[in-house]
């Protein structure tokens, strides 16, 4: 063939690739970006704003880290066709069944309260009240999932996951130093040495990589969008992309608190706006959007979890391809979850620091059941057959299984008790 | 206004249904109990450490919590 035919066929050979990763891209994308949550990204506007660049290497780091754990629930999801809440019920027992699902529902319900006061505090920037963002944003979400599609729902929110990309333009305009960036952000360092304040921060940026709800939502996602056994592979695509989504997403918020609030102690992401509109009032009002957009996504993703769970567990219908009429329950789950969180938000004198607090602390109980049920559920070569853990999986994981149980246990106690461990 | 006996009406009609709806839930965890009474999974002395660890590190979790909060009232 010459050179000509070749290139076509090549070219052919990506445009057919692209179609159909297109086609099964979604849960690991959605997932990976909604990870990016309203306390995510405070987590990355307090880290830019206390370290500078100089954690940027940590964060890369953590992107292998996410794919790991995910990419286990992409293969569960497949082969069992199971959530995670049903397969824990099936293959532990009641017990830890009943301690998996009622901990997930609990952590759900008070992470979705922080979105809320992501989402509040980012429009409130622009002047509006905390009651009509509650108000259009339940609607909204209830919209969005009415169509009795799963299809579109993905969609639908992987156009919102798109709007969380607007942190690049936002770092374009506060014209950071690249060379400083390649320097100081790169190469692995401890600024400062390795004191007990870096080590928190580390531990809260490991706790805002993995969280409880997204093993149970992207297993549940795989079997709502009907993936099987053969597109795996094409599931693992859809998680490395999404893991380098959330990476891009968290480096680049790094990048512009880093340059403008270098040397600040920050304890929100609304507090890192208002600091940085009048330094830069359009990277404000674009890192207002993201933050909004990023309890946007994650009150969405985090309520389905919750839906898919109860109906899993209660044997309701529950899935996004149902209308609301075959699906009652499933639905009224996701709104009394979303409405009752809003309302919390609107208490006034709500010990909102103390929810916030609160679930770092309760999805420390649950992370290390989800994990380890996980790898054990892979392990087992009766349900996962030739799709179970290799050699090298179980290195990988197990690894990282127990470094996320430790450090996460550090990150708990040191909330729940600070000063215990001496910082 | 509504009067006493539109009260006890009231209470008759909802209590009732507040009745029905915990006893059908209260059925239904019993059902659910019942169908994932025994573990499927195989139970290799592997699995159960790490059942029995994890375990011991939830106990250990819940003691934290508890002094957490018996010092926060103290």
């Amino acid at each position: 063939m010459d050179f000509g035919s070749t290139f076509f066929y090549k070219y052919r050979r990506f445009v057919k690739a692209l179609k159909i990763y297109l086609l099964l891209a979604g849960p690991g994308l959605i997932v990976m970006i909604a990870d990016n949550d309203a306390g995510g990204i405070t987590t990355y506007a307090a880290t830019g704003a206390k370290y500078g660049y100089n954690l940027i290497w940590f964060l890369i780091l953590l992107g292998p880290v996410a794919y790991f754990v995910q990419e286990m629930t992409v293969r569960l999801g497949a082969v069992t066709k199971r959530g995670h809440a049903e397969a824990i019920f099936d293959a532990f027992g009641s017990f830890w069944g009943w301690f998996s699902f009622l901990d997930l529902a609990l952590v759900n319900w008070l992470t979705i309260i922080t979105e809320f006061i992501g989402m509040t505090a980012a429009l409130s920037i622009f002047g509006i009240p905390p009651v009509l963002t509650v108000i259009i944003v339940s609607l909204v979400m209830m919209g969005i999932v009415f169509s009795g599609r799963y299809w579109t729902w993905e969609k639908i929110t992987m156009v919102f996951c798109l709007i969380n990309l607007i942190y690049i333009p936002a770092t374009i305009l506060v014209h950071p130093s690249v060379s400083a960036i390649i320097h100081n952000g790169f190469i692995p360092n401890f600024p400062g040495g390795f004191t007990g304040e870096l080590f928190f921060f580390l531990m809260a940026n490991i706790g805002t990589t993995i969280a409880p709800w997204m093993i149970f939502f992207q297993q549940s996602a795989v079997v709502d969008k009907q993936i099987k056994e053969k597109d795996i592979p094409w599931g693992k695509v859809d998680t490395v992309v999404g893991s380098v989504f959330t990476v891009v997403v968290a480096v680049f918020v790094i990048i512009v608190t880093g340059t403008l609030l270098y040397g600040q102690n920050i304890n929100d992401a609304g507090a890192a706006i208002l600091a940085i509109i009048p330094v830069n009032s359009y990277a404000g009002v674009l890192l207002a959007i993201g933050l909004f957009d990023a309890g946007f996504l994650g009150a969405v993703c985090i309520a389905l979890t919750s839906s898919w769970a109860f109906g899993e567990v209660f044997g309701w219908a529950h899935s996004l391809n149902y209308k609301v009429k075959e699906a009652f329950w499933f639905y009224v789950m996701y709104f009394v979850g979303l409405i009752t969180a809003g309302c919390v938000v609107l208490i006034p004198r709500a010990p909102l620091v103390l929810i916030t607090l609160f679930v770092q602390v309760i999805a420390v109980t649950l992370l290390p059941a989800a994990l380890v049920f996980l790898i054990i559920l892979l392990n087992n070569e009766e349900i996962m057959g030739k799709y179970k853990n290799t050699l090298f999986d179980n290195i990988a994981n197990i690894s990282i299984v127990i470094c996320i149980i430790i450090l996460s246990t550090l990150f708990g106690i040191s909330t729940l008790f600070p000063g215990i461990l001496g910082w | 206004m509504v009067g006493g006996r539109d009260m006890v009406e009231i209470e008759r009609i909802f209590g009732s249904r507040i009745g029905r709806v915990l006893e059908g839930l209260t059925d239904k965890i019993a059902e659910i109990n019942q169908r994932y009474a025994e573990p499927k999974i195989t139970m290799s002395p592997s699995v159960k450490l790490a059942l029995l660890l994890l375990r011991l590190y939830l106990v250990f979790l819940v003691l934290l919590l508890a002094y957490k909060f018996w010092t926060m009232l103290g």
